[in-house]
């Protein structure tokens, strides 16, 4: 079963470039680690896709792998956005799991 | 014959800065305790030592990385489950609320508190608990709570109990610490945790004082600086980026004993709340910051 995992989405716009931050819940397992209980491997679970939309339109996408952290925070800066676009991300992992959210940027 | 005389002066002098020593009242050891702090760093101000080790000369490299963590805290996560926790009512309807003054906000300067019918310290974690306790959460035989029940060696039960408690503590941020020490119990606990404070322990023979205080600021064959004492309490629970979790104080001790190559004493141990009432009455006066970013 899929459990909700939070998915935060943040944006400062300074001298007309905006920082947007993400921030997601995520295990990031390398399928490296072993369970030191049951001594089995445990299952590599990673994001593997993110993407950025400004007001539908695709902005930015990036592909992850294992070797980013546990609960990782993604930024990207975009420049000549308005007060009112609506950005959102989404992202997606190795075991069919996805979230997104939408910010409005201020 | 100088040198002797000089000698037998100081031991005078020790010997009649003792009854003084042997007497001291909070009051007096939390001047002192200030004191020290403000002669060791006399460029921080006193509202600053909320922030840990960051405020401290020859910390600015870390000040920076701290300032950086802080715009968007990965603590949130944790933070967002212990509000999801606080807010989920119990089987009979109540919620966490309904067991705190002011439906627990900014109540929790005032912890960990002297508890005159139990004639033991309480902690928000103790209150916490036993909220769950009292509204029908599954109870061990031994009076423990089922599902946080050892929590020094239960991670996911004890992140969750520190999440809860971040909340709790978040609910209350900017309030300064204010405990009371107005009954003889409660003095008496404050020496006991004010003694394993300044006792030597582990196979390194270190006291907290030693790293906290006397360090506080160097690097002591760690890879980051020690932190300073004053300020301590007020951050916790805490995420340190070495765990990438909230994590309770009484955890913090834990390792913290390890380090001095100590035996850790129970999570939730009553020497451990003393410590915790004898640390947090030291930074009396402090806002509180919990949950913050810690290295």
């Amino acid at each position: 079963m899929a459990t909700e995992r939070a998915t935060k989405i943040r944006t400062k716009t300074q001298s007309g470039v905006t920082d947007v931050l993400v921030l997601v819940s995520h295990p990031m397992e390398t399928g490296q680690r072993t369970d030191p209980k049951t001594k089995e491997k445990i299952p590599p679970h990673f994001i593997q896709k993110m993407t950025f939309t400004l007001n539908g339109k695709e902005i930015a996408s990036t592909s992850l792998g294992t070797a980013v952290s546990k609960d990782p925070l993604i930024g990207i800066k975009v420049k000549g956005t308005k007060a009112g676009d609506k950005i959102k991300v989404s992202w997606s992992d190795n075991m069919g799991e996805s979230g997104s959210e939408e910010a409005v940027i201020g | 014959m100088m040198k002797r005389m000089f000698i037998m002066l100081t031991a005078l002098l020790i010997m009649a800065g003792l009854p003084s020593v042997s007497v001291a009242d909070p009051a007096s050891d939390l001047k002192q305790f200030r004191d020290f702090f403000k002669k060791k760093f006399p460029t921080v101000k006193f509202d600053d030592y909320a922030n840990g080790l960051y405020v401290l000369p020859g910390s600015e490299e870390y000040h920076e990385q701290w300032v950086a963590f802080n715009e968007f805290p990965p603590y949130e996560l944790g933070l967002a489950e212990g509000k999801k926790m606080w807010g989920k009512p119990f089987k009979n309807g109540k919620t966490f609320a309904s067991c705190f003054k002011n439906d627990g906000k900014n109540i929790a300067q005032g912890y960990p508190y002297w508890d005159e019918v139990t004639q033991k310290v309480r902690t928000a974690e103790m209150d916490l608990l036993k909220c769950m306790k009292d509204n029908g959460a599954e109870v061990t035989e031994k009076g423990e709570l089922k599902e946080f029940s050892d929590l020094g060696k239960n991670q996911n039960a004890r992140v969750n109990l520190a999440e809860l408690t971040a909340y709790f503590y978040s609910l209350s941020q900017g309030q300064r610490v204010n405990i009371n020490l107005s009954s003889p119990g409660a003095v008496k606990a404050y020496e006991e945790g004010k003694k394993f404070w300044w006792a030597r322990r582990g196979q390194l023979n270190f006291s907290c004082a030693n790293c906290h205080m006397d360090l506080a600021g160097k690097n002591m064959g760690g890879n980051q600086p020690l932190s300073a004492a004053l300020g301590h309490p007020v951050g916790w629970p805490a995420q340190r980026l070495e765990w990438g979790r909230l994590e309770t104080i009484h955890f913090r001790y834990m390792t913290c004993n390890s380090q001095v190559r100590a035996k850790p004493l129970k999570h939730g141990s009553e020497i451990y709340n003393n410590l915790q009432f004898y640390e947090t009455y030291m930074s009396s006066g402090l806002p509180l910051s919990a949950p913050a970013m810690r290295n």
